[in-house]
């Protein structure tokens, strides 16, 4: 296997694995941080409003780092750097 | 030498023409010499043009009383929640981060449900555009926490709660900004891209309930774009002096 074919398995099986890894702690925090808005959002129906405001700002800051993750994806498939190297051999 | 080329304009983004993820930045609408005018600038452009013909529309004539017309109310709702908004989450009274919530708030909003359009491309699915709305608020911080607090006030924030703390603080200072431009562009581009891949699979009705989804977050992230710029521009608040009663 020459090393041009190489990188591009590589580079999509690891886009692969940073979107599937990444995702998932996010996941399972914005779903933690769902379920306890909505709890307190049960218990006090009239903070509704100001619970539901914190709660899209958290989830935002959450999902940041399985946006990087989707970056670095993008990265890997669109603008690999090694490309070029592979390119000039 | 200027030369004029929309051609590339309504090309499907990402599918026929894959330069990365710098897209938009690369296709050239206007060039004369070694002057640019791309796709991103063209469409900030028009969004911007957008919204100031519809406020001029809508204030031209202002009415009071019973009888609104239907644009004056959305505007004055817009703005009665901006506000209530932003004077509740800094805490202020006066409406000293209405002006800059509501300038981020409409263009982003405004570019974000404008890729219901097939072949608009949202400038805010550009990295360069987003890092200039997080440089805003960049330059805002030490604005407001200036104006607020004073200039030994802002800088007391990087050294709490203990000295040792300050390279983490300015650290903080400039990712916190940084997270807020890439998240944007993180959301928009993964939208643009997700409804583009979709439509070269299936044309015609499947890339429709992605791009309502897309409706969604981008309301989203214009609210938490505006909403994350007030808070931390008014991280650092007026000392307020306990007062003494006296009797």
């Amino acid at each position: 296997m020459d090393s041009y074919s190489l990188i591009g398995a590589i580079s999509v099986i690891g886009a692969c694995l940073c979107m599937g890894i990444g995702s998932l702690g996010s996941a399972i925090g914005e779903g933690n941080a769902a379920a306890a808005a909505l709890q307190a959002m049960a218990q006090q129906p009239d903070e509704a409003s100001r619970i539901r405001s914190t709660m899209f700002v958290s989830l935002a800051m959450i999902e940041t780092s399985a946006l990087y993750a989707l970056l670095i994806a993008f990265l890997t498939l669109y603008a690999n750097p090694f490309w070029n190297y592979a390119i000039n051999q | 030498m200027l030369s004029v080329d929309f051609s590339h304009w309504w090309d499907i983004p990402y599918l026929d023409r894959q330069i990365g993820i710098a897209d938009f930045d690369h296709i050239n609408l206007i060039s004369w010499d070694n002057f640019h005018i791309n796709v991103t600038i063209f469409n900030s452009w028009l969004v911007i043009a957008l919204i100031v013909l519809l406020s001029w529309l809508v204030t031209r004539k202002l009415q009071t009383g019973e009888k609104v017309s239907r644009l004056q109310t959305v505007l004055e709702i817009l703005v009665l929640w901006l506000q209530k908004e932003a004077n509740e989450t800094s805490g202020s009274r006066n409406n000293q981060y209405l002006g800059m919530a509501m300038g981020l708030f409409c263009f982003i909003m405004v570019a974000n449900l404008l890729t219901f359009i097939p072949w608009f491309r949202p400038p805010t699915a550009s990295l360069s555009t987003t890092m200039a709305l997080a440089a805003i608020v960049f330059i805002s911080i030490p604005y407001f926490a200036i104006k607020n607090a004073g200039i030994k006030g802002y800088l007391k924030k990087f050294i709490e709660p203990i000295p040792l703390m300050l390279p983490m603080n300015i650290f903080s200072e400039f990712f916190s900004v940084l997270a807020m431009g890439l998240r944007l562009f993180g959301n928009m581009l993964s939208g643009v891209m997700f409804a583009s891949i979709l439509s070269a699979f299936i044309p015609f009705v499947a890339p429709l309930t992605m791009q309502t989804l897309g409706l969604l977050t981008g309301s989203i992230q214009a609210y938490i774009f505006a909403l994350l710029a007030i808070v931390y521009s008014s991280s650092v608040k007026e000392e307020i002096k306990p007062e003494i009663i006296t009797n």
